[in-house]
């Protein structure tokens, strides 16, 4: 406990100092990034010895009413812990070199202020044992990350996406406030949460208020457009961790609310099943690397939806195993795509670095010139969408191999939405890796491309191979997460982890023959070549004389089958000028695909709200005087209403 | 006999596959053919030969056959044959073999778009489409036998479909069995989605895809596909046969035949039928996945 609460007090003063150190920029970056990546390294300990057992508890009264101040590690918290500490550190490093090279001489004091208090939050969220502690950490991570989201404020885009966002996240937060209102009307300690009468009412207030955060469909619409604002190292910690506290909290709020009803688990199977296919559907239709990330991400999260949907609908079956896999998969996912996507988008965000651009329509044949970025890039891409041997496969088995062992209705629309998202997953990271690193540039500036330095490739070159070893230590590491699965189930798990250990065990083994083969089949095909004639020539196009890079298939084109299948959802705006005449000289093609909840539902809504909000406009006039009286006035009617 | 016999039929007997289909199909056009074990001389040809790679490729382009040819291996491993189970069997098997796939797929799709062809793009976008609808009517159908038979390892629903099986489940085992075998047409590039044989890039899928690859690589390559017919075959087969009832001699020279007619019933449907319009194409699958959700309720609890 000591140790995380140094952790704390080095990450909120390494903050301050990077923001005071104005005069000289570079010393404010290794301030800000060094403080950082340090105490991630020392709150990494504390996280791992809680969970591997070590539980902490630290209790303090305040004058706050309703409860102390109380922090506590215990298996649920450290869980979460790890990846938080881990990533966050990883990106630290990564973001000193990022923000070293901002363009305009910026200085980078504010946003190490804002990152490490994000940490800081988030670090507190995890470890509050009070209601009003984790609502004042939930504030300052989400308003830490709005200050990051909107670094760039110049952009026009830049500025709504922070609007969205925050727009966003307080109306989540409003459903957390009411939802710990409904929960302690006594004491606000979680301690003395306990099972309520109206659970039902409580379980969609922290669906909808953590979902925003988690970005379930349709609360996701902050997601796509903040993601891509924000540097990429905090696009990395958002997607990555933040919006797994939405699932944490979820999985908290479970652990006070008693045994499941079947609505529960058929709620979190429809949001999850809903939300997962139409957000790969709109990974598939953006032309901006970040936005397909952050749609993948929404995926993503939708897949740990639909583990938790499996393990509380076989809580409610009295089927241990059935409930154990689909916890222990949700939970599992919780990781690979903190390790998946942090990688995918430190990858992206050197790839933005390195061009200028994230228009996968403009970039290309990347691979040559960033081998590392290339290469990371690709297993995080394999990872995430699912392939073995890295630990996207391991988690999603899980979640599968428990809804085929429940054959009921719930299950079988889990497998139909998971078998689905699988298959279009992978063709989102086809097209997302193609279209920027394989073929040819089809831009000039995309030419000059490199690797970055130094700070940059190192986190990358961690998190590719700690994908790899996730996977492969899966059937070790599943039984240490019995306390965390007993935790939130309330069952004994330890049995059923066991006995889901052997089938891994056995992939883990045919994933080892699968690289075997790989590196025995590659020496073979190197001998076979070995002394005969290998030339080398321009790829074949059916003889034609003059291919120019603009001719290859851009992402837009790889996709358009499967856009074309999913018009009706995704509703792609084509602005088109064709070509004319028989000598045609300018004509251009461009495709756009806006969110639909955003268009469609939200839009429309906020209009009708500020329209008629629009009447109360006249009170803001400008005249002091009467604001001034307006202001006496309401308090001489106190007055009398408390006198009376 | 073990399961390493079913394995080691898959590698040898594996490119005969290919040969049937072709001869089948000369018997339909009424031409002499090829001769049965030519996939064989292709194979030794092209592993005798130098290559040519495009000087727009990366390693990912070399990297892709390997891939595609060790997932398809371990593929083999998994699969039941004749009645016994397989070297590798376990519960959730066919999970992991339904990411062996998405595996070769993955590498192969890369390789085709590390050329910068426009239409290796075009194969790798029509895979992707068609792969993604035809992973659900597969993963789905297996489910479907997993629920009737109760065994979660391919081995365990498959290889062991007896007489009284089929007689307790024929419905959802025949829905099952035409759901897998469009998947398996779908998957290793035959008519109606794809065509093996047109000489038009523009309108093939898997074959553009490994348009600019020669020698050993191409070699690979067409093992592997060979290898793939086979194992998505055996499962189609070992849903098909009730090959439990036979002793095990028997049932693995059943097996064989089955495969042999599978291959028979593949040129048959060549030979009678266009290919679709690439567009009609997923109508096919989700049509397959349908068949596979109506097995499964019906063996919904």
């Amino acid at each position: 406990m000591t140790l995380l609460l140094v952790a704390l007090g080095l990450l909120v003063a390494g903050g301050a100092a990077a923001l005071l150190c104005r005069q000289s920029p570079r010393a404010a970056n290794l301030l800000g990034a060094g403080s950082a990546a340090a105490a991630c390294a020392l709150g990494l300990v504390p996280a791992v010895t809680g969970l591997v057992g070590g539980g902490a508890r630290l209790e303090s009264a305040w004058s706050v009413p309703g409860g102390s101040l109380a922090l506590a590690i215990d298996p649920l918290s450290a869980f979460f812990l790890v990846p938080l500490f881990g990533l966050c550190g990883l990106a630290a490093v990564y973001g000193a070199g990022y923000l070293s090279a901002a363009p305009g001489g910026r200085s980078p004091g504010p946003p190490w202020f804002h990152f490490s208090w994000l940490v800081a939050g988030m670090v507190v969220v995890v470890t509050a044992r009070n209601a009003v502690l984790f609502l004042v950490a939930w504030e300052v991570m989400s308003l830490a990350s709005y200050f990051l989201v909107t670094r760039d404020d110049e952009r026009e885009d830049v500025r709504e996406a922070g609007w969205t966002y925050l727009v966003a996240t307080h109306f989540g937060n409003a459903c957390l406030i009411a939802l710990f209102a409904l929960l302690g009307p006594r004491s606000l300690d979680f301690a003395d949460f306990g099972p309520a009468s109206h659970a039902g009412l409580l379980f969609v207030l922290a669906l909808i208020g953590f979902g925003t955060k988690a970005g379930f469909m349709p609360l996701h619409v902050w997601l796509p457009e903040a993601h891509p604002a924000a540097p990429s190292h905090v696009s990395a910690v958002m997607s990555g961790v933040m919006i797994k506290m939405g699932i944490y909290g979820l999985l908290r709020t479970l652990t006070w609310l008693g045994p499941p009803p079947l609505w529960w688990g058929g709620l979190l199977i429809a949001a999850g099943a809903a939300s997962g296919v139409v957000a790969v559907m709109f990974a598939l239709a953006q032309r901006d690397l970040k936005r397909v990330l952050a749609y993948s991400s929404v995926e993503n999260t939708s897949i740990i939806a639909l583990g938790l949907g499996v393990g509380l609908v076989g809580l409610h079956a009295g089927t241990p195993g059935v409930a154990v896999l689909g916890l222990a998969g949700a939970l599992l996912h919780v990781w690979t795509h903190a390790l998946g996507k942090g990688l995918l988008f430190l990858g992206a965000g050197a790839v933005l670095h390195a061009t200028g651009t994230r228009d996968l329509d403009r970039l290309g044949g990347l691979a040559r010139r960033m081998p590392l970025t290339s290469a990371t890039f690709l297993v995080g891409a394999a990872a995430i969408a699912g392939l073995p041997p890295l630990s996207g496969f391991f988690s999603e088995f899980l979640i599968l191999y428990g809804a085929v062992q429940h054959a009921g209705l719930h299950s079988l629309a889990a497998m139909v939405a998971l078998a689905l998202m699988s298959g279009l997953a992978a063709a989102v990271f086809v097209r997302a890796f193609g279209g920027a690193f394989l073929g040819v540039a089809r831009d000039d500036g995309v030419r000059v491309a490199h690797d970055p330095g130094a700070a940059m490739r190192a986190p990358m070159a961690i998190l590719a191979p700690a994908l790899l070893a996730l996977g492969l230590s899966t059937p070790v590491l599943l039984p240490a997460l019995a306390p965390v699965v007993e935790q939130i189930g309330g069952l004994p798990a330890r049995r059923e982890l066991d006995a889901a250990t052997a089938p891994l065990a056995v992939v883990v083994l045919g994933s080892t023959i699968f690289l075997a083969l790989v590196a025995l089949i590659a020496g073979l095909r190197r001998s076979l070549l070995a002394g005969r004639t290998v030339g080398a020539a321009a790829t074949w196009d059916c003889g034609y004389a003059h291919p120019a890079p603009r001719m290859q298939y851009t992402a837009s084109s790889f996709a358009q089958p499967l856009t074309a299948l999913f018009g009706p959802v995704l509703r792609t705006r084509l602005t088109w000028d064709a070509p004319r005449g028989l000598f045609p000289a300018a004509a251009a093609f461009a495709t756009r695909t806006p969110d639909v909840v955003r268009e469609a539902a939200l839009r429309p809504l906020f209009d009708l709200v500020s329209g008629a909000l629009h009447a109360m406009h006249r009170l803001q006039h400008g005249r002091l005087h009467l604001y001034v009286i307006s202001i006496a006035l309401t308090l001489v009617v106190l007055l009398l209403w408390r006198l009376s | 006999m073990s399961g390493y016999a079913g394995l080691l039929a898959a590698l040898v007997l594996a490119p005969l596959l290919p040969g049937v289909i072709n001869r089948t199909k000369s018997f339909f056009a009424g031409r002499r053919g090829p001769p049965l074990l030519q996939p064989y001389f292709d194979l030794a040809k092209l592993l005798r030969k130098g290559a040519v790679y495009s000087t727009t490729t990366t390693w990912l382009f070399r990297a892709g056959p390997v891939v595609g040819l060790a997932a398809m291996l371990v593929a083999a491993a998994l699969a039941p044959f004749g009645g016994v189970s397989a070297p590798l069997a376990f519960a959730g098997d066919f999970l992991f073999f339904a990411g062996l796939l998405g595996v070769a797929r993955f590498a192969t799709m890369l390789a085709a778009l590390d050329t910068g062809s426009s239409f290796e793009g075009m194969g790798a976008s029509r895979e992707a489409q068609f792969a993604a609808l035809a992973e659900p009517a597969f993963l789905l159908g297996l489910t479907a036998v997993a629920w009737k038979t109760g065994g979660l390892s391919l081995s365990g629903m498959l290889g062991t479909t007896s007489f009284a099986t089929w007689s307790g489940a024929a419905a959802p085992l025949a829905l099952v069995c035409v759901s897998l075998l469009v998947v398996f047409l779908a998957e290793n590039a035959r008519i109606p989605v794809d065509d093996p044989n047109t000489h038009l890039e523009l309108t093939m899928i898997h074959e553009v895809m490994v348009l600019d690859h020669g020698g050993p690589d191409l070699a690979l390559i067409q093992y592997a596909a060979a290898l793939k017919l086979w194992v998505l075959g055996s499962l189609v087969v070992g849903i098909a046969l009730p090959v439990r009832s036979l002793a095990h001699g028997w049932a693995f020279a059943a097996s064989v035949a089955g495969m042999l007619a599978l291959c028979v019933v593949v040129g048959v449907v060549e030979s009678c039928l266009a290919r679709l319009r690439l567009t009609r194409v997923p109508q096919l699958l989700l049509g397959a996945g349908v068949l596979s959700l109506l097995a499964l309720f019906i063996g919904l609890k």
